[in-house]
């Protein structure tokens, strides 16, 4: 059986064949499209490590069937700066440490851009120690992590004002 | 994991019609599904995709002063519903303490209901399970049964069922909307999920191909607004399910209980009303030694399934210490640690 996905991809619509309905949306990027920002950690929605944007939501690429998401608009790692200009979740990952092997950022990064957009932790650490618990470091650098979302929170918010304004 | 023929029906009754046939599942958002199927614990034949169907998406405050939530509402999108939450506190609390910000994200209101037990043996395709091999045996029994039911289990299964939300929603009389090939049907959510007893395979009152449509909330649950709240105790602050949870929704009218609401998770197959602790609760004072007396009744009929004692005695103290937090009202906004003991407190504390 023969089936296809039409999907936007950082902007891009693409429609893709898919010979066999298990593909998932990380099986997709990584292997189809050789888009492979997005990690294969646990491959069981337990680490985070292949979290993206779908839709605008943050969620776990691994659990998500391509075919289910037929139409979807999807946002990667690859996506996020605009040429050479990193986006501001990415500078204030580089300026606090926010990591130390790699391994697990893409999916950090794109769990923080998520969470800045839900709008639910603000600037209160705990909240947002909470609201990325999603996301493991085996590494260890959380400390680094919570303060990058922080400021990238802040940083996002000055920009939202000053185009408001 | 095994190959499966994929279906996306254009019609609720297309969808019961395709899911009627052995060896077919609905898939929803798939957060729990497809790590099953991934595992080989489950084996689906024919996956009928429900996530493209119209409606059933949307929270309907209903005439009668009810709340109708589609069963594809995201977990997420029903926590955050500004006018939701604040009539029902105690079930965006239970929501929020539930998995992760993705999974919440992407997970469905009717597939939280339909979620399966995290008992390892079950998980584990070499264990013997009655639930996953009917006759083949428990290996919880016996084995690393820390985490088991204090309530409800028989020798045959003794798993817990893991959802927070179904917690919070039993304890407010919730009830769930139907669609089958005769049509549609309507049960309350406390009589949805069965208990083990021979059967542990059968793990809810669907029949083949029917289909959860709603939840719905009756008018009087939003009564509880101001005393209501969820509290959950597990392994790690964050990101875990619960060792044992308790929601507790009170109606205080002049420092007297007039009406009272428990329900516990992590403690049975299925999430467990405590309707003698309620009765224990009506006419008296809010206090620790009340609350306690009623804590104690709520576990009267328990006993351990393994080496899980201690449940029982936690059981007793959390919702002794969920009725104390309900008690001193719910805060104004959601604790940033939802459900947490860790949460900053509010009132005063029952430390039993």
């Amino acid at each position: 059986m023969a089936f296809s996905t039409t999907l936007t991809i950082n902007g891009v619509k693409r429609t893709i064949a898919l010979d066999d309905p298990r593909v998932t949306l990380l099986d997709l990027l990584r292997e189809r499209l050789n888009l492979t920002g997005a990690k294969k950690g646990c491959d069981r929605g337990q680490c985070g490590a292949c979290t993206i944007i779908v839709d605008g939501r943050r969620i776990n690429s691994c659990l998500a069937l391509a075919i289910s998401h037929d139409g979807a608009d999807v946002l990667t790692i690859e996506g996020l700066a605009q040429g050479d200009r990193l986006h501001p979740v990415q500078e204030a990952f580089i300026a606090h440490d926010g990591l130390q092997c790699g391994f697990c950022t893409p999916g950090q990064i794109m769990s923080a851009f998520g969470l800045i957009q839900e709008g639910q932790a603000g600037d209160d650490p705990e909240r947002v120690r909470e609201a990325m618990s999603g996301n493991l470091c085996r590494c260890g650098a959380y400390r680094g992590i919570t303060e990058a979302v922080l400021e990238a929170h802040k940083t996002l918010d000055a920009l939202n004002r000053k185009e408001v304004a | 994991m095994k190959t499966f023929d994929y279906v996306r029906p254009a019609s609720v009754r297309e969808a019961v019609s395709a899911a009627a046939a052995p060896g077919a599942a609905y898939l929803a958002a798939g957060t729990n599904l497809l790590d099953l199927m991934k595992g080989g614990v489950t084996r689906p034949d024919r996956l009928v995709d429900i996530t493209h169907l119209p409606d059933l998406d949307r929270i309907e405050n209903l005439a009668d002063g009810s709340v109708r939530i589609g069963a594809l509402v995201r977990n997420a999108d029903l926590a955050h519903d500004r006018d939701f939450a604040r009539r029902f506190p105690a079930i965006a609390e239970a929501l929020l303490s539930g998995a992760s910000a993705q999974l919440r994200n992407a997970a469905s209101v009717g597939g939280n209901l339909l979620q399966r037990t995290r008992c390892a043996y079950f998980y584990d395709p070499a264990s013997a399970c009655n639930k996953r091999n009917p006759g083949s045996g428990c290996d919880a029994r016996g084995g690393d049964n820390r985490l088991h039911a204090i309530l409800g289990w028989s020798e045959s299964c003794i798993a817990t069922h893991p959802s927070d939300f179904c917690v919070a929603l039993v304890a407010l009389d919730a009830v769930v909307e139907i669609e089958g090939r005769a049509g549609r049907r309507e049960i309350p959510l406390e009589a949805f999920h069965r208990l083990p007893g021979d059967s542990p395979d059968r793990e809810s009152v669907l029949e083949p191909g029917e289909m959860i449509v709603a939840v719905r909330l009756p008018a009087e649950a939003a009564r509880f607004a101001a005393h209501a709240r969820y509290l959950k105790v597990r392994d790690r602050t964050s990101y875990a399910f619960a060792i044992v949870s308790a929601a507790a929704a009170l109606r205080i009218e002049q420092g007297v209980i007039a009406q009272a609401r428990i329900a516990m998770g992590g403690v049975a197959l299925k999430p467990w009303r405590a309707r003698e602790a309620e009765q224990i609760l009506l006419g008296g004072r809010a206090d620790t030694a009340l609350f306690v007396r009623a804590a104690t009744a709520a576990l009267a009929e328990a006993k351990p399934s393994g080496d899980n004692g201690f449940k029982i005695v936690l059981a007793r103290r959390v919702v002794a210490r969920a009725l104390a937090l309900a008690a001193a009202g719910t805060p104004e906004r959601m604790p940033a640690l939802p459900g947490s003991p860790f949460a900053a407190a509010s009132g005063v504390l029952a430390h039993v």
